[in-house]
């Protein structure tokens, strides 16, 4: 199942709406990384709400994708982690220490905002 | 022939008889003949127990009066679950005994002691009253001591399930005073922890914040710690998957109220607390929130 990305002014957003196989999350990965500069987008949203379970390899290429994007020019903010998700994923020793998260859509967005605003 | 045939047939008869002899008089017919000299001598074997049980410094949270009352209906209990060869009253008795006795501080190995004291004072009066017949005091002794053993057996298993009930008891007690997960302003939350917190109670304690995360959209916990006593590596590295965890949901935590000791036990252990924010009071918590949310509190 493809993930879809939409443009939203100077960020991406990609909703991840199911399970996603390993197949899935490459291409999500591989789309994030060509689309980030090609729509000179300055940040990425990847919002995981529907995502019951993180396993670690889900993880690991949510932090690969925001390291990516960090080389590509651009911030990745991680938002929707459920919270029994999250705990999960701390006992598994999965932080995401490098990534910015945030709590949903909204969140994300504010954060963003607040951010560049402080930038410009 | 014939002769010695009777003879053995004779022999042989004797036997059987002397063992329907032996099961008519034992077990219960001797037991009542011991109920009954137990009756007799009641005043003073209740007397010589009491002594004992002062002499070895047992029930020493109770007045003489006191013991003395209890020995008495103890005395009568235990008399009467040998007669009756039911232990269901003795039970009964054992429960509401342990249930008054347990809050007065009176311990596991005195409850036992008092009731194997009995059993011993009684034992000897039965020594003293049938030395002359060996094999009696023999058959009475094997009557006896099933049923004493019995009755020590449910007074001591009666009294530890009474403890261990008022420990469930409490334990649940803890448990419902279920630590509050507070908003103070617009998405700043407060988790005050107070007493001790053993794995399961942290767990419960990480869920609910979570939750409470979620549910008011909070941005910044301050957790102060100031009642918690000590901390050990269980419970410090649950802390530090807390505040990884309310990260993971966008949130900051900062840990208030770190005693001396937890500061000492923490670094002594080695645990890693340097992704964690932390703040000597709960005021100085409130007030880096604060200023993390963009709040500023100005006298008016």
């Amino acid at each position: 199942m493809e993930v879809p990305i939409l443009k939203q002014g100077e960020f991406l957003i990609a909703t991840i709406q199911a399970a996603l196989s390993d197949a899935d999350l490459e291409h999500l990965r591989m789309a994030l990384i060509q689309r980030v500069v090609r729509f000179r987008s300055r940040a990425v949203i990847v919002d995981v709400t529907a995502m019951d379970v993180m396993d670690s390899f889900a993880s690991r290429t949510l932090k690969e994708i925001a390291q990516m994007i960090r080389l590509r020019g651009a911030e990745t903010v991680i938002v929707g982690i459920q919270p029994e998700v999250a705990f999960a994923m701390v006992q598994l020793g999965i932080t995401l220490e490098t990534v910015a998260t945030a709590l949903d859509l909204e969140e994300g967005l504010a954060y963003l905002s607040q951010k560049f605003k402080n930038l410009n | 022939m014939t002769k010695r045939n009777s003879s053995l047939r004779a022999v042989g008869s004797r036997n059987p008889q002397t063992a329907t002899l032996a099961v008519s008089e034992a077990p219960s017919e001797l037991l009542r003949e011991l109920v009954a000299h137990l009756r007799q001598n009641r005043t003073q074997l209740r007397e010589e127990w009491v002594g004992r049980i002062s002499e070895t410094r047992l029930l020493t949270a109770m007045t003489k009066e006191e013991i003395f009352a209890e020995a008495t209906s103890v005395y009568d209990s235990y008399v009467e679950a040998l007669e009756t060869e039911t232990f269901e009253a003795l039970q009964a008795y054992a429960r509401n005994l342990s249930e008054r006795i347990i809050p007065r501080g009176v311990e596991t190995h005195e409850v036992v002691g008092i009731v194997l004291l009995l059993r011993d004072v009684l034992a000897r009066s039965l020594f003293a009253k049938y030395q002359t017949d060996f094999r009696k005091l023999n058959r009475i002794l094997d009557a006896y001591e099933p049923a004493a053993n019995r009755i020590a057996n449910t007074v001591a298993v009666g009294f530890v399930q009474e403890r261990e009930r008022v420990i469930r008891q409490q334990q649940e007690a803890i448990r419902e005073l279920s630590t509050p997960v507070l908003q103070v302003r617009e998405r700043l939350l407060i988790l005050p922890i107070i007493g001790v917190i053993d794995p399961q109670r942290a767990r419960q304690l990480t869920e609910q914040l979570l939750r409470g995360i979620r549910t008011n959209r909070a941005k910044v916990v301050v957790i102060d710690i100031t009642g918690v006593a000590a901390m050990d590596v269980t419970v410090a590295n649950h802390l530090v998957q807390t505040v990884e965890a309310s990260r993971l949901l966008g949130a900051t935590v900062i840990v208030t109220g770190l005693s001396p000791e937890i500061a000492q036990t923490l670094v002594t252990i080695g645990v890693d607390l340097g992704k964690m924010n932390t703040v000597g009071d709960l005021q100085g918590g409130i007030e880096q929130a604060e200023r993390l949310l963009g709040y500023k509190v100005v006298p008016s």
